[in-house]
């Protein structure tokens, strides 16, 4: 037992705080899904992507650093300690892992490097108006015909999908049998004939969130990733590579330390916001629950560092991460008082540092209906623990 | 960064779990929880013959050296197993008090007893308005021409039915809050004008309350040098409070078992009720609270090693105000999932949750630790250097 960073990973610590200290952009505030347009996001990745850092979570043999799980959790933690933006995950954590496992050697030469060096962005099209929580009904049909598939449907929910160059989807190429088998996954250009975006405001007065329609869409038949039928499973996959950076520990851990300094900057009569025991009180209580969720976090990656399947500690993760972001946007908020009431103003009022905390409280009341709604969670974590 | 056990770790959690298993069901709890010792000589014997006695005390005070994980896992095993032996109060707090701060005489007349299972002590810190701050002492010890005379009351002394002798904190210097000037004594139970009220606490054990009436002790019951009692104190209960939030988690652990167990068999309405959605997801709720809890009590036996004061004590504090809201969850909600037997006295539910409320409430309720931990944590200089040097 031993909670300390190796001296290799202590220097690599040093290495990758320096870059950032060098690197991160100074003018433009990220929000919470990164930056606010696809030309200034795309600009941060492309410059992690020179650096070969992009791709911090992919092993050497596809173009990325090779890091450990330890490595990974580093870099990230000194990304969001030094303000960098998170980066876009559908390429990078999400489709990546599952081209590295399930694609062909064409589709890995084609996309992965693109994905690393942040020349194309993606997209994900899971989620239906009719498919939410209960994702195996999805409708959104592709028809084989000759060399092509041909998709009728829709999707919702597509973050980003106004910037993406593509998207990857899971599609019904099969109405016989359960619902998860005739399911497939399937790679479409965004700029296809037949595909249309239409964009989806959420309470942060943001547009983040869109849907696609898809009208006659014709897929080369070489997009399939895996075979026919097989998309279910490769869904599954792709959602346990999602467990730990969904749990969001590098961003709120920047935040609470942004939020204290934020208060012991914020005078009152007597000294600052700091001093006040209530203000302190829920700011340990914050900071307390942030170590145990950085502390189960960190035993989820030794097993992966040691190759050992994640084990039962990890799947609360998403839940108790996504509880803490919320908490703490929701602190940041009330603690600003007045000061946060500012509602997409460009000017400086009060306390400016507050003015825009109400838009990633607002939006990170998705957090947790995201990534599989929190109650979805419970639901699949009480197979494993009431035997009936 | 490693989390694994070593070998002779998961050794010493299986003798605990085989202890248990063999030896201590629930009627020998019961039988045990009706004496005013809360305490049987017989089983304290097994705990020296396994080694667990001398495990959290060094070698050069004549323990077995063993580490803060080494004891929270013998401590997880006995709150698992509902184990009412002093052992966090006797052997973690008193014994490192003594292996930190006593003199090497002192030591050899203690701690090889402790060891055996001869011996049993209590830390006296607490008074009735300290609310856990060991700093808050106002018992006086005024020097005399070859000892002290102490003066004073101690509150909610933790194995005070039990202890032979008692580690008294009393100022030679210095006022009540202050850290320094406080100095330890080593008072037997017997000393004249010491009076001792034993009670037993909600959560098994004992306690007492201490009047100190003139009592007159020689130079050599000083444990520690004179005034420096504060430090070695904090320490040893940053061990205590280590070990019993591994108790708390066993306890937990336990109940978890028992209510998933209960839900999945208890049928109604024609099935069982661990098939209803709501049900599920509140042990999903405990399941989440417990895992995070491992963490926390795995980070707080790392650190409680740490001579880094800073360190140390955020991770102890966090540890115990953490805990303390979730094991008041988990042990509410097992009782109530449970419905009508969980409120009876012949289920082990009960207990259990009697335990963790006893918990709740020793060595540092939520709003002490929090304010402990915010006083660490808000100070942003101190954190900003803290990083750098990292």
């Amino acid at each position: 037992m031993n909670l300390d960073f190796s001296p290799e990973e202590k220097q690599f610590q040093q290495e990758v705080r320096s870059w950032m200290q060098a690197n991160v952009p100074t003018q433009k505030k990220p929000g919470a899904m990164g930056y606010h347009s696809r030309d200034d996001q795309m600009a941060w990745e492309q410059l992690l992507g020179k650096q070969g850092w992009l791709a911090s979570n992919w092993p050497t043999e596809f173009g990325g650093p090779g890091w450990n799980a330890t490595e990974q959790h580093i870099f990230d933690e000194e990304r969001a300690a030094a303000g960098g933006a998170i980066t876009s995950p559908f390429g990078l954590t999400m489709l990546a892992p599952v081209l590295m496992k399930f694609g062909s050697p064409a589709q890995q030469e084609r996309f992965l490097p693109k994905i690393a060096k942040c020349e194309e962005l993606w997209c994900q099209g899971y989620s239906e108006p009719g498919a939410g929580s209960d994702l195996a009904s999805l409708k959104t049909a592709a028809i084989r015909d000759g060399n092509e598939y041909v998709v009728n449907g829709q999707k919702i929910w597509t973050t980003q999908g106004h910037w993406a160059d593509w998207i990857f989807c899971l599609v019904r190429t099969d109405n016989e049998g359960r619902k998860q088998q005739g399911i497939s996954f399937l790679l479409i250009d965004m700029k296809t004939p037949g595909i249309e975006v239409r964009p989806i405001h959420t309470i942060d007065g943001e547009h983040h969130l869109n849907e696609v329609f898809f009208t006659d869409v014709r897929v080369p038949a070489e997009n399939l990733v895996g075979e026919e039928g097989q998309g279910w499973t490769i869904a599954k996959y792709l959602l346990s590579h999602e467990r730990t950076c969904i749990a969001g520990v590098a961003g709120s851990k920047a935040g609470i330390e942004g939020l204290k300094k934020l208060l012991a900057n914020t005078p009152t009569e007597t000294g600052t916001r700091l001093d006040d025991p209530t203000v302190r009180q829920r700011i340990a209580e914050l900071e307390v629950d942030l170590m145990a969720l950085e502390f189960t976090n960190f035993r989820t990656l030794d097993k992966m560092a040691k190759g050992q399947p994640p084990g039962a500690e990890s799947s609360g993760l998403k839940i108790k991460g996504t509880e803490l972001q919320q908490a703490l946007t929701e602190a940041r908020v009330e603690l600003g008082g007045d000061d946060s009431l500012p509602w997409h103003n460009e000017e400086e009022i009060g306390h400016a540092e507050y003015n825009n905390a109400s838009l990633a409280y607002n939006f990170l009341r998705a957090s947790t209906i995201y990534g599989g709604s929190n109650e979805i969670q419970k639901n699949v974590i009480a197979k494993f623990l009431v035997a009936l | 960064m490693d989390f694994s056990l070593s070998s002779e770790q998961e050794m010493i959690r299986d003798s605990v779990n085989r202890f248990v298993e063999k030896d201590y069901s629930f009627d020998k709890y019961l039988d045990t929880v009706k004496t005013d010792a809360q305490m049987q000589p017989k089983t304290w014997q097994q705990f020296a013959e396994f080694g667990w006695l001398g495990q959290p005390l060094s070698e050069t005070a004549g323990g077995y050296g063993g580490n803060a994980v080494d004891t929270s896992l013998i401590a997880e095993g006995l709150g698992n197993g509902l184990v009412l032996e002093p052992y966090i109060a006797n052997i973690v707090f008193a014994g490192n008090l003594i292996a930190l701060a006593g003199s090497s005489s002192q030591q050899e007349a203690l701690v090889g007893p402790l060891v055996e299972g001869n011996k049993q002590l209590a830390v006296a810190f607490a008074e009735r308005i300290s609310r856990y701050n060991p700093a808050w002492c106002a018992t006086t010890a005024q020097a005399s021409d070859d000892g002290y005379v102490l003066n004073g009351e101690k509150h909610g002394v933790v194995n005070g039915a039990n202890a032979e002798t008692f580690i008294v904190s009393a100022r030679t210097g210095g006022n009540a809050g202050e850290t320094a000037g406080i100095s330890l004594f080593l008072v037997d139970a017997n000393t004249p004008g010491l009076t001792i009220r034993s009670y037993k606490t909600l959560g098994g054990g004992t306690a007492a309350e201490l009047t100190l009436n003139e009592v007159t002790l020689s130079d050599d019951a000083l444990l520690g040098a004179p005034g420096e009692g504060f430090a070695p104190l904090e320490r040893a209960l940053d061990y205590a409070i280590a070990a019993a939030c591994a108790d708390a988690l066993g306890a937990m652990k336990a109940m978890l078992k028992r209510t998933a167990e209960y839900a999945g068999q208890r049928k109604q309405f024609g099935v069982p009720i661990g098939s209803f959605q709501v049900i599920q997801h509140k042990l999903v709720d405990m399941f989440i609270e417990v895992e995070q809890s491992t963490s926390m009590v795995l980070q707080a036996a790392v650190q409680a090693d740490n001579d880094d004061r800073v360190t140390r004590r955020k991770a102890i504090a966090g540890a115990k105000a953490y805990i303390n809201k979730s094991s008041k969850f988990v042990a509410q909600w097992a009782v109530q999932l449970h419905g009508g037997i969980g409120v009876t006295e012949e289920l082990d539910v009960g207990h259990y949750f009697r335990r963790l409320t006893g918990f709740n409430l020793q060595y540092g309720d939520r709003e002490y630790h929090l304010k402990q931990f915010a006083a660490l944590s808000c100070d942003i200089e101190a954190n900003a250097e803290q990083r750098a040097a990292a």
